[in-house]
């Protein structure tokens, strides 16, 4: 494999840490779904890419998935649910911006730390393309537990299927049926969410997670 | 597998799965209660008989399925409750209808959900692929998912919103962890499907890179460990089992958690194959005993009788950890004996206290007094589950707890400190409650229910006659499966 075939995969698989970055801080509904179609469109040029250096081209069937589905579908049918929801001119607190990026920081820098020592032995490209997926995975994990709006939620969790993605395409020869499920869990977890959202909107004229805490079962 | 129509019909192993499947379709389609419910019933008694077969003539291993000692265990254990529970789920479901808390539409729904709740089941017991077997249990989340909120509540929405992010955080992170033992076995095995395929990677295991799996493991614990319910990835546990539908709580308690403890214990035997891998042991007994402690005290606290039971199987699930990560033979074989009996006791639990919340039109502990009063079946039935649940000889938890607990001292004696404090504190707990609900003037309606008692007292059977006497292959069985687990 040569230097530029690596140097490739890094640039696009460090880009999806950047923009894992930029969603943190969004506090506008349609800039943080903008972001996470730029997420979802990086993540499909590192599939496609892989297929390309691993000489695999069943991987370029999740790059289309990636594409299509959580690229193009997805935002724009949040695009649409945010609208209805009329939440579009929120501006959602995300809370100490400065904190939260030095805690992302950290948690980049741990899974560096964990990852390129314990894959020690793997190949390189596989060995930093999962140091990178750990990376968006747990920066997708900051972001859910810093969110109160459901939606911004949603986000984050997609975000985090994105590193899972990645994980599993630059695991050379992964069975495709894990990477296809995946792509289909994401579907219909997305319905399961769009589903849900209209029914918490319903109940409690909010898609505020907050305002479902109160009826904790302890407190009836 | 290409395998021809003709075959397919008269394979156990794939019958185990086809039937459920077949059912869901045909449930999903069916307008009448009272037939679905009934089908319903008739498709999991033909699964379990499917699965009982399994035991008799067991199928050569396949690359997608295979059957060994280990697995065979959990599926006739989750196939039998299954059955059970639709038989409770038809009488009680009925109610809720006539109640009007249900439509016929979401009947048909809830229905065909509940045969691919078992069908995910049976198939992440019986993948010989830990994809699929990821796949499976991530299937079984969303199904239950959507079932917990099928009433639509405040507290149902707020349950299955919770449930839903934290148990597909723990599904990602399983998947992570799945992906990494690939990583791991790959250099040895080669790539592609046979690097997932699990009777070759126990084959291989010990050549693995340690470091990998041990990165591995800590995320399958974390992942799997946050759908066994063990503290503090517990969260999602007392909310779902108090708000949905209680013949999912009884499935909930009784095989999910099952399922994903049957998962961690596959990898588990992975690590222990490779001599440099870190031990997992420490791990599991870890966490098992703060779930088991925890637990315990948040019981007293508890206002909601489901709950309260939630957060009883929050401290089983812990023992039975802690009982596999003490590991050894014996500790193994009462870790699994005591699965057996815990599913059957709370499920049965569950069948009690659905029947009393609808007959007495609340969940809160507050508001049931005097059971044994006003409905002397389910009462009776009721105070024999908890004195089963909380430890009390001689049904067949004290005899399981009984053996972890010298294992425990046999190994680890200092372990048994903690290990028998968390079990007094949750015994009184449970003791103190019943004699609210259980004795003392009835409060409330006391208007006769229509109850199925059948599966209730057939549970408590069974849970009887084990504690009194385990037939002798039944424990040559076990502790094969036991020796099997290292």
């Amino acid at each position: 494999m040569d230097a530029t075939a690596l140097d490739v995969a890094h640039l696009l698989a460090g880009g999806m840490v950047l923009i894992s970055f930029l969603l943190l801080y969004q506090d506008r509904m349609f800039a943080l779904l903008n972001v996470f179609a730029l997420h979802a469109i990086v993540l499909a040029a590192s599939v496609a890419w892989q297929a390309h250096i691993q000489n695999a081209p069943h991987l370029y069937v999740p790059a289309a998935i990636a594409l299509i589905l959580k690229g193009i579908i997805i935002p724009v049918a949040l695009h649409r649910v945010v609208i209805r929801l009329g939440i579009h001119r929120t501006i959602e607190t995300v809370g100490g911006i400065g904190p939260t990026m030095l805690l992302g920081m950290g948690l980049v820098a741990l899974s560096m730390v964990v990852m390129l020592r314990a894959a020690a032995t793997a190949d390189p490209l596989a060995r930093e393309d999962l140091a990178f997926a750990l990376s968006v995975l747990l920066l997708g994990l900051l972001m859910m537990v810093t969110r109160r709006n459901a939606v911004s939620q949603i986000v984050g969790f997609m975000s985090l299927e994105n590193g899972l993605i990645l994980a599993a395409t630059g695991a050379k020869g992964m069975p495709l049926v894990v990477e296809i499920s995946v792509a289909f869990s994401v579907l219909v977890a997305f319905i399961v969410i769009g589903v849900f959202l209209f029914r918490i909107r319903e109940r409690f004229d909010s898609v505020d997670v907050q305002a479902l805490d109160v009826y904790r079962g302890e407190q009836r | 597998m290409n395998v021809p129509l003709a075959d397919l019909v008269i394979d156990p192993l794939s019958a185990v799965l086809i039937i459920p499947a077949g059912a869901a379709a045909v449930l999903a389609l069916m307008p009448g209660y009272w037939v679905a419910a009934r089908v319903n019933v008739l498709a999991s008694l033909a699964t379990w008989l499917a699965a009982l077969s399994l035991l008799i003539d067991r199928p050569a291993i396949g690359g997608y399925l295979f059957v060994d000692d280990l697995n065979i265990v959990f599926v006739v254990l989750s196939t039998f409750v299954g059955f059970t529970t639709s038989a409770f789920s038809a009488s009680y479901i009925g109610h809720e209808l006539e109640i009007g808390r249900l439509t016929p539409a979401h009947l048909r729904f809830y229905h065909a959900m509940y045969q691919i709740l078992m069908f995910a089941m049976n198939l992440g017991l019986l993948a010989n692929n830990i994809g699929l077997m990821w796949v499976a249990i991530e299937l079984a989340t969303l199904t239950t998912v959507l079932m917990v909120g099928i009433y639509r509540t405040h507290a149902a929405l707020e349950a299955a919103w919770k449930y839903f992010i934290l148990g597909s955080v723990g599904i990602a992170l399983a998947l992570f962890g799945t992906i990494l033992v690939y990583m791991a076995a790959r250099p040895v095995i080669g790539e592609g499907h046979d690097a997932m395929v699990w009777t070759a990677l126990i084959e291989r295991a010990h050549s693995f890179s340690p470091e990998l799996l041990n990165v591995a493991f800590v995320f399958l614990m974390l992942g799997y460990g946050t759908k066994v319910g063990l503290a503090p990835l517990h969260a999602w546990l007392p909310d779902a089992h108090s708000e949905g539908p209680t013949p999912i709580s009884a499935v909930l308690s009784g095989l999910l958690l099952n399922v994903a403890l049957y998962a961690l214990l596959r990898f588990k035997m992975l690590l222990a194959a490779n001599p440099s891998a870190l031990a997992p042991g420490p791990l599991m007994v870890t966490m098992g005993l703060l779930s088991l402690i925890f637990a315990g005290f948040m019981l007293y606290r508890r206002r909601d009788i489901k709950r309260m039971f939630a957060y009883s199987s929050i401290e089983h699930m812990g023992l039975i950890t802690f009982a596999f990560g003490i590991g050894g033979p014996l500790a193994n074989f009462a870790g699994l004996l005591h699965m057996t009996m815990h599913s059957l006791t709370k499920s049965a639990i569950f069948f009690a206290v659905g029947h009393i919340a609808q007959a007495k039109g609340t969940q809160k502990i507050a508001e049931i007094r005097g059971l044994t009063v006003s409905h002397p079946v389910l009462g009776w039935g009721l105070v024999l589950g908890v004195v089963a649940i909380a430890g009390l000889p001689p049904l067949g938890i004290f005899m399981s707890e009984f053996l972890i607990v010298s294992s425990t001292f046999a190994r680890e004696p200092l372990l048994a400190i903690p290990l028998v404090f968390g079990l007094l504190v949750a015994f009184g707990a449970l003791m103190l409650r019943l004699s609210e609900v259980a004795f003392g003037e009835a409060t409330g309606s006391s208007a006769p229910v229509e109850a199925s008692y059948v599966p209730l007292f057939a549970h408590l059977a069974l849970v009887l006659v084990a504690g009194i006497y385990l037939p002798g292959p039944l424990v040559a069985w076990f502790q094969g499966v036991a020796r099997l687990l290292g």
